[in-house]
């Protein structure tokens, strides 16, 4: 795979290049009669930013929900930093360092904003119930409780949502619930995150300030395959792009050639493309 | 080749279901162990025989109160609490009507209106039986269906209606708040005592030894009929179609026409109706009646209807029969107070393996 | 630590409005009891001991309802098998602690040591009931358990069991006529051989005895208040460890759990051992308020574990709301004063001050006697021992029926309090904003 791709923006992610951070071959998965996944196979190079696209139905969700565990596959292989992952409950591919956003934004409602960003962090203490209690193991537990708390706060500047720092996660609007999302895996301190059309739904103006982080984000090492709907986008952030169409993958490439491969053209006609 | 074909076939299930082939195994080897008792003469056919007629008798009872609450479970999706009381409010109202046409001059209208109770009624010399009060029996069976309905409906109303927006759980508690209510304004009403019902020479036969109550057999013969009468129904009507396309998506039923809530009161009308006759012919069978009767069955039922799959009721009906097959012949192995914690034994490992049920899928057919 | 900061954690505490709350219910119901009591001209020991019951009642109740809200109302686990796991550690405790010499014989182990492993065992068969048990939707889940409990309830009460012998090892659960207790442990303060048939009283028991015997009240009654301070001592205990959990990191994984289990899952937690530990510790707490309950009988048996027993703690539950320590103490101590203990001294009132003629014998025969506008005879029919306590239970089925139509979440509605062991608006470098 050629390097123009990657901008200027990131001098770092030069070096360690061909690192494949996740590889999924062949994933298969049926639902009844329908074929939801075909058979996917694709590589994504550590540090980059990476498209998914195609046409609604495409099978973009359901290979997300097969590679971090939501759903068992019918067959295949993910590996994942060189472990083979297949088959991992959803909390075990998260502690990789794998963690996706679900489509529709799945904010824990009845928790405030940062209830929903402190319950993300891995390993806490606290979360073992007997230091939660015991008066001496607890002071670590405040300890932990009193960083995650200053490490919440970063990310909800890093989002600009401080404002809504004590809402009930309920009460946001529906872009700021994407941001909360994204914020949220992020406190998992993650390698690498899916983002199933994190932009769905969200005005221009936001839209523009999370692309911006995703290319900070990107500066600080992690590695992003997101789903969207806009060309336009795609074109300008995506290192790689791999389209999807059918429960399969039609092909996958630099953007400038996926956006003159005429196949991509005709699946996307097939099918009317909404956001 | 084929035999390769089964041998694959084979494997793939012990990957694929192996608690399934575990309990297969385990009932395959008390098939035999039954056998093997038999050939050393530890059980006698007799015994097996009884064993398998008492358990279809009680198969029957559990399967036919079973309908109504598989109906609504299916259909309004709670796990409805207030069942078991149903039936007992049935059983109550049926054996009042019952009393009141067989004793009527002989006895006064308060001790036949309350089934004997406080007022002792001689249930010998009313002498209630299948063959001195036929027609006695026959309104008693239709008042226990028409009230049960009519208590069903205005339970609806007033109780499940307000709270038709509410998840399965919510509507799980205030099962058990109805239940209890009901239970207990029988309590209150007709006081604790159990009672006697049938009376006179309560016709029975006895083929090689083994004897078959008369109104034993009236429960199998009234509950099978009963329960084809419904299927029939719910097969080739309009109603039935609706239930079905309701019970399998209650949103789409609504957006494509189905007046949901119309369903819903058949449901309940045909529901209660059955369980009405349930709790009439078990008291029947079993000849005497509590207050605790329908609330003492329900968990069976519970375990009859999930066996079978909520919403069939095929379903129901097979998995009550297996259930009191079941629990009878566990007397072989297990004694007679364990009765209950096998037949709920099995309950569990059925949700656990196979939640969905025997006949899974099939909803109200 | 030093005296200062405990006081200051007293004053911490009583500026608490929860707490404040919770001190204002207990002297209302108290007061409301003593106060009829009074008008009624009582008798001083009875009034007394009228109030210990509904005491009792109040921090038993108030404890399930903490232990259950663990369960429920932090993690959405529907539990309706709460008197299985109550009657395990009982039974448990009382077959431990039972003199080898005893019919049925026991393990003579010593009561502290009988009590550990009651929770223990109570503990271990919860989190193995809820290893495959968690998977189930909740009302699934709610007859598994409930099937479950009257498994518990049918083997205590079989004949096989009542007294055998399993490898050697002779005990027994005392089938239907149930088992007995070791006595009342709170006799070693008051006494100097408590074990004796006529103990003499200890200094301290000297003392209390003399001090409240010229007011009437019965040594019994001195005994069953000590018990009582230390119920609700431990529910102090309790309801301090459950804010303590709701507050942790802990906690608020559970709360997540009970919104949207995948997405909790999908952020690294291993949802099946939080639930498989919750459900754990809340039926090791049911073993242990159950010992605490029936300690102070001295006595089991099979009937007290009914399903009934399960759906009480529900009604207390509901009634304070899902989720809030606070709410639960609320609802326990309301539903033992006023729904559990109401009806029957509603009932002393009533015969009290009607000189009820003898009660018709049937409702029919009641009913007759309204149509001479004469509700007397009705009256006397409602408050025999049957039908007092079947419109007892009337009432609760109506309250459960009211409260899941309006309040749902309970009166107290649901979990509101942050899940965090500090405080979030804190924060070193930043002023709170306040829009
Ligand atoms: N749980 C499910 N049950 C049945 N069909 C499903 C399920 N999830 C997805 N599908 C089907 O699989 C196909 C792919 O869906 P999805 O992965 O959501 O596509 P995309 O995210 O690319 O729009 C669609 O046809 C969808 O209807
Ligand atoms: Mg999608």
């Amino acid at each position: 795979m050629s390097k123009n791709a990657h901008s200027a923006r990131s001098d770092q992610t030069q070096k360690g290049q061909q690192e494949q951070i996740l590889k999924v071959e062949n994933l298969r998965k049926t639902f009844g009669g329908i074929t939801a996944v075909a058979d996917v196979s694709f590589h994504v190079e550590k540090g980059s930013i990476t498209g998914l696209i195609g046409p609604n139905g495409a099978g973009k969700s359901t290979t997300f929900d097969l590679i971090t565990g939501v759903q068992r596959p019918d067959g295949g292989e993910v590996e994942f930093n060189d472990t083979e992952i297949t088959g991992y409950r959803s909390d075990q591919v998260a502690n990789q360092g794998l963690v996706r956003t679900f489509q529709i934004a799945r904010e824990l409602s009845e928790m405030t904003v940062l209830e929903n960003l402190l319950l993300a962090p891995q390993n806490q203490a606290g979360e073992a119930v007997w230091r939660a209690v015991l008066p001496r193991a607890r002071t670590k537990v405040v300890e932990q409780e009193k960083e995650l708390r200053e490490q919440a706060w970063e990310m909800l500047e890093l989002f600009e949502i401080e404002h809504v720092a004590h809402e009930s996660a309920g009460n946001l609007s529906g872009g700021q619930r994407k941001l909360l999302e994204m914020a949220r895996v992020l406190m998992t301190d993650p390698e690498m995150v899916l983002l199933d059309e994190p932009l769905a739904g969200v005005n221009p103006t936001l839209e523009e300030k999370l692309i911006d982080r995703l290319h900070t984000l990107k500066e600080r090492g992690y590695t992003f395959l997101f789903v969207e709907h806009d060309m336009d986008v795609i074109m300008n952030n995506c290192d790689t792009v791999i389209v999807m169409h059918q429960g399969s993958v039609l092909t996958e490439g630099q953007p400038e050639a996926v956006k003159n491969n005429d196949r991509v053209l005709d699946a996307y006609l097939g099918e009317e493309v909404k956001i | 080749m084929a035999a390769r074909d089964y041998y694959s076939r084979g494997q793939n299930l012990l990957y694929n279901r192996p608690v399934l082939v575990i309990f297969a195994v385990i009932g395959v080897f008390l098939v035999f162990d039954i056998l093997r008792q038999l050939g050393t003469g530890t059980i006698v056919v007799t015994d097996l025989m009884s064993y398998l007629w008492n358990g279809l008798v009680l198969g029957m009872s559990l399967g036919l109160a079973g309908v109504g609450l598989s109906m609504t479970y299916s259909i309004l999706n709670f796990a409805n609490f207030a069942h078991g009381d149903l039936i007992t409010s049935g059983a109550f109202a049926g054996w009042a009507t019952a009393f009141l046409i067989a004793g009527l001059g002989e006895f006064s209208v308060e001790a036949l209106v309350l089934i004997g109770g406080p007022i002792a009624v001689g249930s010998n010399e009313l002498g209630i039986n299948v063959v001195n009060t036929p027609l006695a029996l026959l309104a008693g069976l239709l008042v226990a269906a028409a009230l049960t309905a009519v208590l069903s409906l205005l339970l609806d109303r007033i109780v499940f209606k307000p709270m038709r927006s509410a998840d399965g759980v919510t509507l799980m508690i205030a099962s058990v708040g109805v239940a209890l209510f009901l239970r207990n304004f029988l309590t209150f009403s007709f006081l604790t005592d159990s009672r006697g019902l049938t009376g006179g020479n309560v016709p029975q036969f006895t083929i090689a030894d083994v004897t078959f109550g008369g109104h034993q057999i009236t429960l199998v013969v009234v509950a099978a009929l009963l329960m084809l009468g419904t299927h029939i129904l719910l097969q080739y009507t309009k109603i039935g179609m609706a239930m079905r396309a309701m019970a399998a998506n209650k949103d789409l039923a609504k957006v494509t026409g189905i007046p949901t809530e119309r369903v819903v009161k058949l449901t309940w009308i045909i529901g209660g109706g059955l369980t009405g006759c349930a709790g009439f012919l078990i008291a029947l069978q079993q000849g005497t009646l509590t207050v605790t009767m329908g609330w003492d069955l329900l968990l069976l039922v519970f375990a009859a209807v999930i066996l079978g799959g909520v919403g069939s009721i095929y379903g129901a009906m097979v998995g009550g029969v297996i259930l009191g097959i079941a629990s009878r012949l566990a007397l072989v192995w297990i004694p007679a107070s364990f009765l209950l914690v096998a037949a709920f034994v099995i309950m569990i490992v059925m949700l656990l393996v196979r939640p969905s049920g025997l006949f899974s899928g099939r909803t109200t057919a | 630590m030093s005296t200062g900061s405990i006081q200051a954690r007293a004053e911490g505490w009583l500026g608490n409005n929860d707490v404040r709350l919770l001190v204002a219910l207990a002297l209302a119901i108290g007061g409301l009891y003593a106060l009829f009591s009074v008008v009624l001209g009582f008798q001083l020991n009875g009034t007394v001991n009228t109030l210990r019951r509904v005491a009792f009642l109040s921090a038993i109740y108030a404890m399930l309802a903490l232990a259950l809200n663990l369960q429920w109302g932090y993690a959405g686990l529907f539990n309706l098998g709460a008197a299985g796991f109550m009657a395990i550690g009982v039974y448990t405790m009382g077959i431990l602690a039972a003199p080898v010499t005893a019919s049925p014989p026991g393990f003579g182990l010593p009561l502290p040591v009988a009590i550990v492993a009651a929770i223990l065992v109570t503990g271990v068969v919860g989190g193995l009931a809820a290893l495959p048990a968690i998977r189930l939707r909740a009302d699934y889940l709610a007859i598994v358990t409930v099937a479950f409990s009257e498994i518990v309830r049918l083997t205590l009460r079989a004949p096989e069991f009542a007294n055998t012998r399993i490898a050697g090892v002779a005990f027994g659960t005392g089938g239907a006529t149930g088992l007995s207790l070791p006595s009342n442990p709170i006799r070693i303060l008051f006494y100097t051989d408590p074990a004796a048939t006529a103990p003499a009283p200890n200094a301290l028991g000297a003392a209390m005895f003399s001090a409240v015997e010229p007011l009437g009240i019965e040594q019994t009654l001195v005994i069953g208040w000590a018990y009582v301070v230390v119920l609700c001592l431990c529910l102090g205990l309790l309801y301090w460890l459950m804010i303590r959990i709701g507050k942790s990191p802990f906690g608020r994984v559970l709360k997540s759990i009970r919104e949207d289990q995948q997405v909790t899952q999908a952020l690294g937690k291993d949802t099946r051992l939080f639930k498989i530990k919750t459900f754990a510790l809340g039926c090791a707490l049911m073993g242990l308020i159950a010992i605490l309950w029936r300690l102070s009988g001295g006595y089991a048996s099979p009937r007290m574990f009914k399903p009934i027993q399960t759906f009480y703690i529900f009604i207390a539950l509901f009634i304070g709301g899902t989720g809030s320590p606070t709410g639960s103490i609320v609802g326990g101590a309301l539903f033992a004063s006023l729904l559990f203990e109401g009806p029957s001294f509603v009932r002393r009132v009533v015969a009290e001050y009607l000189q009820l003629s003898n009660a018709p014998d049937t409702l029919v025969g009641a009913l007759a006697e309204l149509g001479t506008l004469d509700v007397t005879p009705l009256l006397a029919y409602s408050v025999q021992d049957v039908s007092i306590s079947a419109l007892r239970l009337m009432l609760l089925g109506t309250v459960l029926v009211y409260l899941m139509q309006r309040h749902p979440d309970g009166l107290l509605g649901h979990r509101k309090a942050i899940a965090s062991s500090v405080d979030l608006a804190q924060q070193a470098t930043r002023e709170d904003d306040n829009e």
